[in-house]
């Protein structure tokens, strides 16, 4: 159910290897890219159609320029997919002025934020898979710090993501062997084995915290994460990162104005 | 599937106002979260929350039955609040919601105020309100310590529910009232919650049984007292949590009724309804959208001001009680 469930191994498949423009951008200025198209994207009116239509078709340039298959961003899109279903939902259940459709009678507002809905999100979605797809995870971090994001909190993520796969990979041997010994839960009631192996796993995860700990004690760890500096972002990585966001920012102001 | 509703919202979900508001308080709150945390765990901060974010991550991936063929996954705000302290196991899910949001495309960037606000935020600090709460009135025992984290993660879920509605009336991006939204999101997130109560429950009591000194709820109990555990079957267990949660969605539901009941009578009775429903805050601060088709918007921001202040003191009371025992914490 939650967005990592449908990928397996987390956090190797989210990078998609490839040589393009959008893979060798500087990851501080895809970041703010990616931000700016989004926001943008999400202050535009739902009345402006033709501005959804353009933030649409900028950023499946990106994807298409970017050469990561159009079949795994449509993979990863899935993740919306409940929203897609309550959005589908409001015209039924919306108040205010209703029309007929095929002689069903649907509220306008509904429909106009079942399309609000859908157009922000999938156009917001698609931008995070651009940015995942192309961008290794610790590049990602190397732009979150050089964008000043508190090196704690950016440090925290790096462990999250370097130990993630780790655990879900010991997890999956946990079930493997509670399901080789016939167990095999139907009901909520048969649900300790399941909580007590989480409970392990918290255990396991805390002492390897401890142990890693440690271990970052023995090689002179001081309290603070030295960070590798890897080819900071030129002018030329600004101005190309940048033409998504303008784009956007133009149509957004445009949409507004009209 | 529907408990995701409340949990990863998208881009264009809520209003951008709210969005920015939520937005700017979760940054707040994280930063100061990350304060605390470091003053509590020191130079152990980054490796040991790194690695608990990814115990919550890979721990809501773990799918475990409801019913034939239904599963459903923990949520972990409460869990991580119990075991690594309020201020700790905040940052540590507002991580993984992050995370989620900007690698996973799971809720969209500019939902993240209010994604951490109701998932991170409000679960870890309610949880703890309730934990807190609940443990002056259970034993002081391992039992006592199970039962308090069961019923703090099934209520922690149901306030995360109230927070997201409450937040729809002030943005709701969709002519659906507040009462429907309300309702519906309230009602699920009961269900939801059971399954969140009896797992957490659960987990605590693995957890107590190897290495009770983990268990930052449980800080306060010697050796001894942990050590106490009374026998609880699993089906008293599930059959209590069921029992609990339908006498809390029997109370939530007098509220969200759609007949007119004694309030509404009183008013009508009064004369002062028509006033009433002619409220000045309709057309400033509340979306249009979450009052407009609302039978009587009088009933409903009584609903949303009665929920919005349960949720405001349980997180607050969660904020004071942490800020406490990290004070304690600290002078140890």
């Amino acid at each position: 159910m939650s967005g990592a469930h449908a990928h397996g191994s987390a956090v190797d498949s989210l990078f998609v290897e490839a040589e393009s423009a959008v893979h060798g951008l500087a990851p501080d200025a895809k970041l703010v890219a990616l931000v700016g198209f989004v926001v943008a994207a999400a202050l535009t009116p739902r009345t402006s159609v033709w501005a959804f239509g353009v933030y649409a078709v900028a950023i499946w340039l990106v994807v298409f320029v970017s050469h990561v298959p159009v079949r795994v961003v449509l993979r990863r899109l899935a993740v919306i997919v409940p929203f897609v279903i309550f959005a589908v939902l409001i015209p039924f259940i919306g108040g205010g002025e209703q029309t007929q459709v095929l002689g069903v009678s649907l509220s306008v507002d509904g429909l106009w934020a079942m399309w609000n809905i859908l157009a922000k999100a999938s156009i917001g979605a698609t931008a995070s898979i651009v940015l995942s797809a192309t961008t290794r995870v610790p590049d990602v971090l190397t732009g979150l710090t050089r964008l000043r994001v508190p090196r704690v909190l950016v440090a925290i993520i790096a462990f999250m993501m370097r130990y993630l796969d780790l655990l879900v990979r010991q997890l999956g041997r946990m079930r493997t062997s509670m399901t080789a010994r016939c167990h095999d839960p139907r009901w909520l009631w048969q649900v300790k084995p399941i909580a007590s192996s989480a409970g392990a796993l918290f255990v396991r995860s805390y002492e390897r915290g401890e142990r890693v700990h440690q271990a970052m004690l023995a090689r002179g760890y001081t309290g603070t994460m030295p960070t590798l500096d890897r080819r900071p972002a030129t002018a030329v990585d600004w101005s190309r990162a940048a033409s998504l966001p303008l784009v956007a920012v133009v149509t957004l102001i445009v949409a507004v104005v009209l | 599937m529907t408990s995701v509703l409340a949990m990863h919202a998208p881009d264009g979900f809520l209003e951008p106002a709210v969005a920015l508001v939520t937005g700017v308080l979760s940054v707040v709150v994280i930063v100061f979260g990350l304060r605390v945390a470091g003053r509590q765990l020191g130079d152990r901060q980054i490796p040991l929350a790194g690695i608990a974010a990814a115990f919550i991550f890979a721990a809501q991936m773990f799918n475990f039955p409801v019913a034939a063929g239904t599963t459903g996954h923990l949520l972990g705000g409460a869990l991580a609040a119990i075991l690594l302290g309020p201020w700790v196991g905040m940052v540590v899910v507002s991580v993984v919601v992050v995370v989620q949001a900007l690698l996973f495309a799971d809720g969209g960037l500019t939902a993240l105020g209010y994604n951490v606000l109701n998932m991170a935020v409000v679960t870890a600090f309610g949880g703890w309100a309730v934990f807190r709460l609940a443990r002056r009135f259970l034993p002081r025992n391992s039992t006592g310590v199970v039962g308090a984290s069961a019923l703090a993660a099934g209520v922690s879920v149901v306030l995360s529910a109230a927070a997201f509605s409450i937040e729809w009336l002030f943005g709701a991006s969709a002519p659906v009232p507040f009462d429907t939204v309300f309702g519906a999101m309230v009602g699920v997130h009961v269900l939801i919650g059971i399954g969140e109560a009896v797992l957490t429950g659960l987990v605590v009591g693995a957890v107590m049984a190897s290495r009770p000194n983990l268990v930052a709820g449980a800080a306060d109990l010697d050796a001894e007292q942990r050590a106490q555990r009374g026998k609880v079957g699993m089906k008293p267990f599930v059959i209590g949590g069921v029992l609990a949660s339908i006498v809390f969605a029997t109370v939530v539901s007098q509220f969200a009724v759609d007949n007119p009941d004694g309030l509404e009578k009183v008013a009508i009775d009064q004369g002062f309804i028509e006033s009433g429903t002619d409220h000045a805050l309709d057309s400033f601060i509340f979306a249009d959208y979450a009052t407009s088709g609302v039978g009587n918007e009088t009933l409903s921001l009584a609903i949303a001001g009665l929920f919005g202040t349960v949720v405001t003191l349980a997180v607050g009371f969660g904020l004071l009680s942490a800020s406490r025992s990290g004070r304690r914490a600290a002078a140890i």
